[in-house]
């Protein structure tokens, strides 16, 4: 029987009474007495000279409290990048400055030249047309190969060419693998693009920045993933505001997907224009504004090379790729293609040698920065995509490919040739889950029926392993990244034995209001309702460094159990004192403090009312009240995997696909809440599906953004989706943290993709079509074209 | 968007005289125009609403003929014009729910999207828009994308159908705006075939006369199979190029055919 409370239970997310009933509290419900609208005059070209900026009809006209420009800007920092890369030959990433406001020169459509501050958002938006600016357009840098060609216009004049850097992973297997290579008995090669993305959260981003000039304290209010991560960027190295002076507010945040991860230019404006007009001044995203502003995702132009030995044995793995930064560096983007992509490509196997070039490019388009997965899908795509096609060429069963080549259950913990160690996983489990679920063994009777119908049907297999719950700071830190990534947790315990557990995690969407009070309950044994999570205000919680690469549960759940440890083992103290026992005798469960062997026992709420009314109490060993704090580092990655199986139908007359079924099998480690795991699963599958089926962001050779809309932009909709088939019941509980736990959050984006295009492929070549590949999205016109070009 | 003067008459009059207001625009479901206005890419000053116009709206029959308000919505049309199922079945498959309980027919006919459902009916039925000042047959009214015969400040009243033997109309959508990729709607009448195209073409919907001609001897999907629609001046896109949407037409308007 399943569990209805505590760790394993699917409770029902309680956040979603405020969401589904309109009473959320999003940055955009947030209106200070006094605010005034600020509106970016953004640049509509995607490169060139500013010659000049009148902003004269502007300032003059009724309501507007000042325009800025970059001028404004001088004596503040640009705005920082979290991460540096040490390319192949020991020297630091190129790394330009990134202004607030556009200096000198516009680097993309979107980059915002001026910004009216007046008293409603139409009139800044009014007096923003009234701006002139003069731009001599320079061509566009869109092509990332031509952007490397010498002689090729440079993004960033002060830089030596549009080369962020040239890494190479790892470096000292490169002969080894070369020469692999050279010798294998086989060899597949794969050229792919991961296609550019736009995150499209269904909240738009908003900042609000507030500021007191008696007490000289500012407040942001931001669309956030980690408000702590923004005081720290925004403060230190933008406007110089020491942290007690700086207080960020990330409250209700309507989906991030990565893209609120990053430290954005407009909170940084807002939170600078407060004190400038000493107003209040808010920025709410529209949906036009969201996709020439917000960091876009993947954006990978790869070549993959798979060497294998006569007996089908995975020998080496060489990728080549070129990996788009947009115009400016955005906080982690260096990150995305080097360390959280090239430490995947061994995936779920033993291939012994593996080699990596990634080349990171600027070009005249919006930054590019993490999405849901960040790295981990490109890795998953490439590799899931070039087995797949080894498999056809050599004529075997994809599936049984893999599991010839997968880590064996017992070969953990596995030492990866690209520095990372897996601690544990069964891959052959989730495999076997996967073929049964999706019923494989019958498949070739459903590809008879559909071709029945005029239809060619296929099976699509895709495996993947992420490496989240990110990351041991002393890792990270060699590796480039100028942040550590703890987490944070205060488990504050009331006097009624209610508790408020106080995350650096936050939640925009996962669900953490309900999932980390069922491991407090757990713990202790007292009632989820009486536990309360507050998080999202560097105010409250201690510091910690928010929410992405499926680490909440992993790292700030980790962080909640070592205080509520510390708690317990206080509580213990105090209850020994109660029933004057020895602290070693003491036991709880179903909170209820008891003397081991004997029938004595006082309540949960009975030793936290002794901690605030130390009446009878031991002052003199311990303190009054009952609050811990612990900041958990993590010393692993964790190491989600899983098998993914898609189902597809093209329509060959139209290129049409259709998706008849999704099986993921899923190995998460321990489990705290199925049903929104689950929830997690479908969300990442939609979003992967539609990054392989329907989401092209598209540059046209100026520059110009040609999907800037939903009208060209496609988003996975309902009825583009099956019914999935969704599993995690293949745990190998994750080795080094105390819950077990791996994360699930990017799984579905990760494993998806693949699958997908895997199936794709399949129905093609059983219909007579031996295609190799099709870029992504597969929309039907591509398809379409794809069987064409094999009449 | 801009700040503009709205007004909502009652009658067609009244909205012919306050259409003749400098920048004076008419509004029906406001489908197109109020995003346009919202991007700032429209600025009337003026709005005169025709949804207030209770004579512009219903639907009816009489002798084989179907008679549709211009200011009838797409959702009354899918409910009430069962006598021509093949039309009630393409307004229910028009856009989302809201966009069918906001727009109109006449407006959808008055705005010409190359893309829009309601100009491959109107012109697959030999249909007749009836104005405040005239009747234009359909073959005279659709002059190129967003182009139609209607003067400065003329209003479409009504849309008269004649109701084919048989018809259907197949829709491939754009995968994003979920308009016509393609669509092609078939009409058989006592008269012959008619076959209109829409989203294809650079100069909006169209008729494919030699599959007319081959369908008006054999209205059967294998009539056309030896033709195949031209793709010179078909829309090439990031959804597909002139050789897809052509080869599109050819294939939804045997669906059409076997469907109809």
């Amino acid at each position: 029987m399943p569990k209805d409370h505590g760790i394993g239970a699917s409770s029902k997310r309680r956040e979603d009474v405020r969401f589904l009933t309109g009473e959320g509290n999003y940055t955009d419900d947030i209106n200070i007495a006094g605010q005034t609208y600020v509106h970016f005059l953004r640049s509509d070209v995607a490169h060139g000279t500013i010659t000049n900026i009148d902003s004269s009809a502007a300032e003059a006209m009724d309501g507007v409290l000042r325009v800025f420009t970059a001028k404004d800007f001088e004596a503040v920092g640009g705005i920082p990048c979290g991460w540096q890369v040490t390319d192949k030959f020991g020297e630091p990433m190129q790394e330009p400055k990134h202004p607030v406001l556009a200096e000198g020169k516009v680097r993309y459509v979107g980059d915002p030249i001026a910004a009216v501050v007046a008293e409603t958002p139409e009139l800044a938006r009014d007096a923003a047309e009234a701006i002139v600016v003069d731009i001599d357009e320079l061509p566009a840098v869109v092509d990332m190969k031509a952007a490397l060609t010498d002689g090729a216009t440079k993004v960033h004049d002060d830089l030596t060419s549009n080369l962020c850097y040239d890494w190479g992973f790892v470096e000292e297997n490169k002969a080894a693998v070369d020469d692999a290579i050279a010798n294998a008995a086989h060899v597949t090669t794969l050229e792919l693009v991961n296609n550019r993305l736009v995150a499209n959260p269904m909240e738009p981003r908003v900042a609000i920045g507030d500021y007191s000039r008696g007490t000289d304290d500012y407040t942001l209010y931001t669309t956030s993933q980690n408000p702590h991560v923004i005081r720290l960027l925004m403060g230190a190295f933008v406007l110089g505001i020491p942290e007690h002076k700086l207080r960020v507010v990330a409250p209700d945040v309507g989906g991030g997907f990565g893209t609120k991860i990053f430290h954005y230019a407009e909170e940084a404006f807002v939170t600078f224009a407060a004190k400038a007009v000493n107003r209040p001044v808010k920025w709410t995203s529209s949906r036009s504004e969201a996709f020439i502003s917000d960091a876009h995702g993947r954006d990978h132009v790869t070549k993959i090379e798979l060497a294998l030995d006569k007996d089908n044995n995975f020998t080496a793995l060489r990728c080549e790729t070129y990996a788009n930064m947009g115009a400016y560096l955005s906080t982690f983007a260096p990150s995305v293609p080097t360390w959280l992509h090239g430490t995947l490509l061994a995936g779920n196997y033993t291939t012994p040698l593996v080699y990596t070039n990634v080349k990171a490019v600027f070009t005249n388009t919006v930054p590019v920065d993490a999405y849901r997965g960040a790295g981990r899908p490109e890795a998953t795509f490439q590799l899931e995509r070039v087995v797949d096609k080894a498999a056809r060429e050599l004529g075997v069963d994809p599936t049984e490919l893999r599991r010839q080549n997968f880590i064996k259950p017992d070969q953990f913990p596995y030492d990866t040739p690209v520095a990372v160690t897996y601690d544990t996983g069964n891959y052959h489990a989730t495999l076997d889950k996967a073929l049964e679920m999706s019923d494989y063994a019958n498949f070739d009777k459903r590809v008879a029926e559909s071709k029945s119908r005029g239809k060619l049907r296929g099976l699509g297999v895709a495996h993947f392993i992420e490496a989240c719950g990110i990351a041991p700071s002393n890792l990270v830190g060699q590796l480039g990244a100028r942040a550590g990534l703890y987490e944070s947790a205060t488990v504050r315990v009331n006097a009624t034995g209610s508790i408020s557990v106080l995350t650096g995690s936050h939640s925009h969407g996962q669900g953490h209001e309900t999932t980390f009070p069922q491991v407090i309950a757990e713990m202790i044994g007292i009632d989820e309702s009486q536990i309360d999570i507050v998080h999202g205000d560097t105010s409250k919680t201690p510091m910690g460094m928010g929410t992405y690469g499926s680490r909440s549960i992993a790292v700030g759940g980790s962080a909640m159990v070592r205080a509520a440890e510390k708690v317990i083992n206080k509580a213990k103290k105090i209850a020994a004192h109660l029933m004057e026992a020895s602290e070693a005798d003491i036991e709880l469960a179903d909170g209820q403090f008891t003397v081991a062997g004997t029938d004595k026992s006082v309540a949960w709420g009975d030793v936290t009312l002794a901690a605030y009314v130390p009446h009878n109490y031991p002052l003199e060993d311990i303190e009054p009240g009952l609050e811990e704090t612990a900041f958990y580092d993590p010393s692993n990655f964790t190491y989600p995997s899983g098998a993914y199986f898609c189902e597809v139908e093209v329509d060959p007359e139209t290129g049409e696909v259709d998706v008849l079924g999704f099986t993921a099998a899923d190995d998460f480690g321990t489990v705290i809440n199925p049903m929104i795991v689950e929830g997690q699963v479908h969300g990442g599958v939609a979003q992967g599906i539609g990054q392989a089926l329907l989401e092209n962001c598209s540059y046209d050779d100026n520059g110009q953004l040609l999907s800037g809309s939903y009208m060209d932009y496609a988003m996975p909709r309902a009825s583009d989706l099956p019914s999935f088939d969704v599993d995690h019941s293949c745990q190998t509980p994750c080795t080094h943290n105390p819950l077990g736990v791996k994360g699930c959050g990017e799984a579905g984006a990760i494993g998806s993709p693949p699958a997908l295009v895997n199936g794709v492929i399949d129905a093609l070549h059983r219909g007579g079509y031996p295609v190799e590949h099709i870029n992504m999205p597969l929309s039907p016109s591509r398809v379409w074209e794809a069987i064409q070009s094999m009449k | 968007m801009y700040n503009f003067e709205f007004v909502k008459p009652a009658t067609v009059d009244e909205a012919v005289a306050a259409l003749q207001a400098e920048d004076a625009q008419p509004l029906s479901g406001g489908q197109t125009l109020i995003p346009t206005m919202k991007q700032r890419l429209n600025a009337p000053s003026t709005l005169v609403s025709l949804i207030g116009i209770d004579s512009l709206k219903g639907v009816s029959e009489a002798g084989g003929v179907l008679t549709i308000g211009a200011g009838t919505t797409h959702a009354t049309v899918a409910a009430e014009a069962g006598a021509y199922p093949a039309l009630a079945a393409l307004a229910g498959g028009i856009g989302d729910p809201a966009v069918r309980n906001r727009g109109t027919i006449g407006g959808s006919l008055a705005n010409n999207d190359p893309a829009a459902c309601y100009p491959a009916a109107a012109l697959g039925s030999g249909a007749t828009v009836v104005t405040n000042t005239r009747e234009i047959a359909i073959d005279d009214y659709f002059q190129g994308m967003f182009t139609t015969a209607l003067e400065e400040g003329e209003i479409i009243t009504a849309v008269k159908f004649p109701i084919p033997e048989k018809a259907n109309y197949q829709k491939f959508e754009q995968p994003a705006s979920r308009f016509a990729l393609v669509g092609v709607f078939v009409a058989k009448t006592a008269d012959g075939v008619r076959v209109a195209v829409t989203g294809a073409s650079e100069e909006g919907v169209f008729r494919w006369t030699e599959a007319e001609a081959a369908l008006s001897a054999n209205f059967a999907p294998g009539a056309i199979e030896g033709l195949s629609a031209s793709a010179d001046g078909l829309i090439g896109d990031l959804h597909g190029t002139p050789a897809y949407r052509a080869s599109l037409i050819k294939t939804l308007t045997k669906r059409a055919v076997t469907a109809a």
